[in-house]
């Protein structure tokens, strides 16, 4: 498939059966680009990568989510079971008149919900109860459509699960809308549960069938607990509690903020309706972390995004929207345009670059030779070997399969060692290297993280850290590198199990401590027989001096041992991905490119149209110095660039006046001639339709102050 | 007594049954009773009954007509969305469930009456029907020809027929302007602490003797009694409270009979719950649970208010933080707060004489669009892009009733909003990203 397909297909097209080829997501990745095989096989990579990713988000998601809807669940079962139990218990038959209700407080970002609800609703469906309704506020603007979606969605499903019998169903539909109330609601309740009791042989549902009681609940859902009326949740309240004898009704309020919010809304006659418990979901920020965990701080995929990237997709997420969804988005962009825009992107991934490597075209090998990571390890080479890496494209081949396997190498060093680093530098006070793991990981990308002074002072106060403690984190750091399995991984857990394990020889602290001790005092004895100053002054220094270097009892020792080996493994494996030739072909690093995309700025593009149309419009005669406007551009432009220095009222008459001078000029009409600058009927138009564009685009308002006057709803100016 | 009823045409031991459920409202069952006459003696058109929540009106008139098995419908008017539900329900329960399909779609009054009249004449009755109308005060919010209207409908449909209303807002405030007709009203008092206690004692547990649970009552009045006279939250506290009352006795350390030591046991429990479950903070099963834990982990459930933190965006803090300053300075304040060299401003000259009370007593103001992000630029530390991210976090927190949008027109242009939340919640709010709330709110200066 060509570019040409693509840009063949119209959507006006009449019939809709000559419209075989619509262009799919490919025919976009491929579209345009010069070489088709390379990125159709570009496109096959980051789909698989993707689709890897998805899953493996999907399935973290499940798991975080799996406790407060197991506790959930819980719950619902246990408000049936005293519901079928009914009369007999006392306890129960006192709080028959409460409608249980789950409030489950979810954090502020409401789209992320909606997979939890789903979650919820299809875990309901499968293991309590068929009669399960979710409801947004946006739905239910007054009482009666929140009823006729709750009647239309329980009464609907049901009878999508009934589908032998036709007839009913369209009575049913006929019912409904002659009154939605809850009294058809009982009806049809007693007739389906009697249908269930009955013991006709349900063909769709048997496995459910066993663990659904005589007496399903219907739970209903409020996706968004704060946005609805006040009112109307109030008042379908009180309606269900008069039925709540003949109907198990159960609510779940999903909650944004606080579960305070229950009372705010609620007075107290209609929340002494409900039996409220509450459920706390995971906070956002917990979610974020073990997502980013789970898939950016992994050698299991090939695709990183670069430190700036990574700190456009978190800052988003922490200024402004604390959705999850939006940063797993934010980050199949960046894996989808770095796919799009690297053409070397096709060795990056995981069993086949090497395979790819081999397959390189002649102009990807002249890319690759371009790469400046590339270039640096060319210089590094004897002169021999750097013709031969410039001339033979076999031999870059060969060569670049090695690169790949150290980048590959090095990626499987770096994440044990830096969560290594991470655990012994958590718990330091203040967090010199960052509270949070993906905080150490964005600075080691950006530079050697040992030249910081925060790992200087890190490594300071590790030093002076208590035995039990360091030696917890230590045994912490080699669980971590237990689990890998390079060479160089497994040499280091050696030795941190050697040093380990010199920790744990008490006998030899304590002997070696109490030697410390007995030199501490052999001076002060010496310092009472000498009274002359200087000798004081001399005895003192050397004091000092005999205590740095005496006193260091064998803890102290074996602390420092350890932590220069932990010093050393940082410096050989936490070095920026930059220093590593080919790193351009796994990391995206185009972080303007992405902020541009998820954080736009409308206002800004406006005005930049407004300002300077060049910037869009491409056409040379509109070029212009910085600040003024060509009086060839577009009418709004020039209307735009007047109002810009007016006041907070503008005269409408001077501004045409102003207008039709600037529009004369660009006519190439003679300055001194009679009707230079005069305004006809063309420019006036011209001018009225430019001025209702701006109030369009908000910059303009009609005003009673003063006649003739529009008011300026922006402010600043030229 | 019996005896007095008996000319009412009524079997003596149906009445007898009726007054059994009826405890304490004596007087007003007779009163009706007497209202009603004999079941085919033509009754007045409309009765109005009145009182406060659980002061058994709705009790007394269901058992009152389904235990003398007359003919009756009765509607709530919350449910009754729109006209048309209010009387397919009627028709519905007065003369079966073919009745409501006469009705047109979206029926008016003189429908109504015209579908009555038609069914009244094929089953006329010979007793007299009766329609309660729960909760009539909504019946005011619809047409206005529909509370007049049931108040005479007895001429209207040319039957025995009576309305009973009931409501919890006397009839004062019922009547139309133009005037209509008088309905009888019946007022039905406050139970007393005795006709409580007596209430209360009949719901008593099967396993233990009716003596122990009155009891038990006493005890919960005396501690409750002073701030709730709500029968259903009574009777929610007494049987939440139930079980750990006789919690000594099924560990066999007391006797049933000696109340002061049971007394002396479920005091604290009661003093505790007047704190949280009276406001329902907890659910009564959370209370449940809290009371088997015992006071090893007092405090771990805690209540709804206890949860009153949330977690937001940096700027969404921010912009929370800029409207709270904007509803609650003056704006002619602001330009001594975000300017760097303002001048001294006193606040007594500075300000007109409604300003000089307290601007937290008056409540939130309105500020307009501009005026917030001017603050939020003012206040926030960095520099941050117009972007759309930033205003649809205005949008959001608008969804999350923290800010609230105020007045409908030129919504485009410039929209004006309201800050929705405590001083106490922006004060935490500022704490976390280490803003000096205080410094910048006028009242506080």
């Amino acid at each position: 498939m060509t570019s040409s397909v693509s840009k063949g297909c119209f959507v006006f097209k009449p019939s809709a059966k000559r419209r075989r080829n619509t262009p799919t997501v490919e025919d976009y990745f491929i579209h345009g680009s010069e070489d088709t095989e390379n990125s159709k096989l570009r496109f096959r990579n980051c789909q698989t990568l993707w689709e890897k990713m998805k899953a493996d988000t999907e399935l973290l998601q499940d798991e975080l989510n799996r406790k407060i809807l197991d506790s959930l669940l819980a719950f619902i079962r246990k408000s049936v079971s005293t519901f079928q139990r009914g009369t007999d218990d006392w306890a129960s038959r006192m709080r028959a008149h409460e409608i249980p209700t789950a409030a489950l407080v979810l954090g502020v970002n409401v789209p992320d919900h909606d997979m939890t609800f789903q979650c919820l609703a299809d875990q309901l469906q499968q293991s309590v109860t068929p009669f399960v309704v979710s409801v947004q506020a946006t739905e239910c603007a007054a009482l009666n459509h929140m009823m006729q979606r709750v009647l239309e969605r329980l009464i609907g499903t049901s009878v999508s699960v009934d589908n032998e019998e036709p007839e009913q169903r369209s009575t049913n539909v006929n019912q409904k809308r002659v009154h939605c109330s809850l009294i058809t609601l009982c009806n049809w309740y007693k007739t389906v549960t009697k249908k269930a009791a009955s013991g006709t042989p349900r063909k769709k549902r048997t496995s459910v069938g066993k663990d659904m009681q005589q007496h399903p609940p219907i739970v209903v859902i409020f996706k968004d607990l704060e946005a609805f009326n006040p009112k109307v949740l109030q008042d379908f309240i009180l309606i269900c509690s008069r039925y709540v004898e003949q109907l198990p009704l159960m609510f779940v309020f999903g909650i944004a903020t606080s579960p305070s919010t229950i009372q705010h809304m609620l007075p107290h006659s209609v929340s002494s309706l409900l039996g409220i418990e509450l459920f706390q979901s995971l906070s956002c920020t917990q979610h974020l972390a073990s997502v980013i965990d789970k898939v950016i701080l992994t050698s299991q995929f090939p695709f990183k995004p670069s430190g700036k990237v990574l700190q456009v997709l978190v800052s988003i997420f922490l200024y402004h929207d604390f959705s999850v969804r939006n940063f797993i988005k934010g980050l199949q962009l960046a894996l989808l345009e770095h796919f799009h825009s690297q053409p070397l992107s096709v060795l990056c991934c995981k069993k086949e670059a090497l395979v790819h490597a081999t397959e390189l075209s002649h102009r990807n090998v002249e890319r690759l030779q371009q790469l400046p990571s590339f270039m640096r390890y060319v210089e590094e080479q004897g002169p021999q070997e750097q013709v031969e890496l410039l001339t033979s494209d076999d031999h870059v081949k060969e060569v670049c399969q090695k690169l790949l396997k150290d980048l590959r190498k090095y990626h499987k060093n770096y994440y044990p060692i830096l969560r290594c680093l991470h655990i012994l530098t958590a718990s330091l006070p203040k967090y010199p290297l960052g509270k949070q793991i993906r905080e150490l990981h964005i600075s080691c990308l950006e530079k050697n993280v040992w030249e910081n002074e925060e790992y200087a002072s890190a490594m300071q106060l590790l030093r002076m850290m208590a035995k039990d403690e360091l030696t917890s984190a230590l045994q912490k750091c080699a669980e971590i590198l237990k689990s890998v399995k390079t060479k160089k991984m497994r040499a280091a857990l050696l030795q941190l199990d050697n040093l380990l394990a010199k920790f744990d020889q008490p006998g030899d602290l304590a002997a070696d401590e109490n030697a410390a001790g007995e030199d501490l005092t052999s001076p002060g004895k010496g310092l009472q027989k000498k009274t002359d100053l200087f000798q004081l002054q001399k005895t003192l220094l050397e004091m000092k001096k005999s205590r740095r270097t005496k006193t260091m009892s064998p803890f102290e020792i074996l602390r420092d041992q350890a932590l220069e080996f932990i010093d050393s493994l940082v410096r050989s494996h936490l070095a920026p991905p930059e220093s590593q030739p080919l790193y351009e072909v796994c990391y995206y690093s185009s972080s303007a490119v992405l902020r541009r995309h998820l954080n736009a700025t409308p206002r800004t593009s406006i005005q930049t149209a407004l300002s300077n149309p060049y910037h869009y419009l491409k056409n040379e005669n509109l070029r212009a110095e910085d600040g003024t406007v060509s009086n060839a551009a577009p009418d709004i432009c020039i209307v735009y660039k007047l109002h810009l220095e007016c006041g907070r009222l503008i005269n409408l008459y001077d501004w045409l006046e102003a207008y039709a001078t600037v529009v004369s000029a660009a006519e190439g009409k003679d300055p001194d001639s009679a009707d230079f600058g005069k305004v006809d009927e063309l420019k006036h138009a011209r001018f009225i339709q430019a001025v209702s564009e701006l109030e369009f685009l908000g910059f303009i308002k009609s005003t009673k102050q003063k006649t003739d006057h529009v008011s300026r709803l922006t402010w600043g100016g030229c | 007594m019996a005896a007095q009823l008996q000319h009412l045409g009524y079997d003596d031991e149906k009445l007898q049954r009726v007054m059994e459920r009826l405890p304490c409202r004596d007087v007003q069952a007779r009163m009706l009773l007497a209202l009603m006459g004999e079941p085919e003696q033509c009754s007045y058109p409309s009765i109005f009954i009145y009182g406060h929540r659980t002061t058994g009106k709705s009790h007394v008139i269901h058992t009152l007509l389904k235990e003398l098995e007359l003919p009756y419908a009765t509607v709530s008017c919350v449910e009754c969305v729109s006209v048309g539900l209010l009387f397919e329900q009627v028709l519905l329960s007065l003369f079966g469930s073919d009745s409501a399909s006469l009705l047109s779609r979206s029926p008016s009054l003189s429908d109504f009456v015209r579908v009555y009249k038609q069914l009244c004449v094929q089953a006329s009755a010979k007793q007299t029907r009766y329609i309660v109308l729960d909760r009539v005060e909504l019946l005011r919010d619809m047409e206005a020809n529909l509370l007049p209207a049931f108040l005479r409908l007895q001429e209207l449909v040319d039957d025995n027929v009576t309305v009973i209303m009931l409501s919890e807002i006397v009839w004062d405030k019922f009547r139309p302007n133009t005037g209509c007709f008088e309905p009888l009203l019946l007022h039905f008092p406050d139970y007393s602490k005795g006709e409580l206690q007596q209430i209360l004692s009949e719901d008593s547990h099967p396993s233990y003797s009716p003596e122990l649970y009155s009891a038990f009552i006493n005890i919960l009045l005396g501690v409750f009694y002073s701030v709730c006279r709500d029968l259903r939250e009574l009777r929610h506290l007494a049987a939440l409270n139930f079980s750990k009352f006789v919690e000594p006795l099924e560990q066999g350390k007391v006797k049933e009979g000696d109340t002061h030591k049971l007394w002396r046991n479920i005091e604290p429990y009661l003093k505790k719950a007047m704190q949280t479950v009276y406001l329902r903070e907890l659910s009564s099963v959370q209370w449940e649970q809290q009371l088997q834990m015992e006071e090893k982990e007092a405090g771990a459930v805690r209540g709804l208010s206890a949860h009153a933190h949330v977690e937001l965006p940096y700027y969404s803090k921010f912009l929370l933080i800029a409207a709270y300053l904007g509803s609650y300075n003056p704006a002619r304040t602001d330009k001594r707060f975000f300017l760097k060299h303002h001048g001294k401003i006193k606040k007594t000259n500075f300000l007109k004489k409604h300003e000089k009370t307290s601007n937290h007593l008056l409540g939130p103001k309105p500020f307009p669009l501009d005026r917030l992000m001017a603050i939020f630029y003012s206040v926030v530390d960095s520099r941050v892009a117009p972007t759309a991210s930033v205003f649809s976090q205005i949008s959001s927190l608008v969804t999350l009733q923290l800010l609230i949008q105020v007045g409908h027109d030129d919504q485009l242009d410039a929209p004006k909003y309201k800050c929705a939340v405590s001083l106490d919640f922006i004060l935490a709010i500022s704490r976390t990203v280490s803003f000096d709330m205080v410094k910048y709110l006028y009242d506080f200066l």
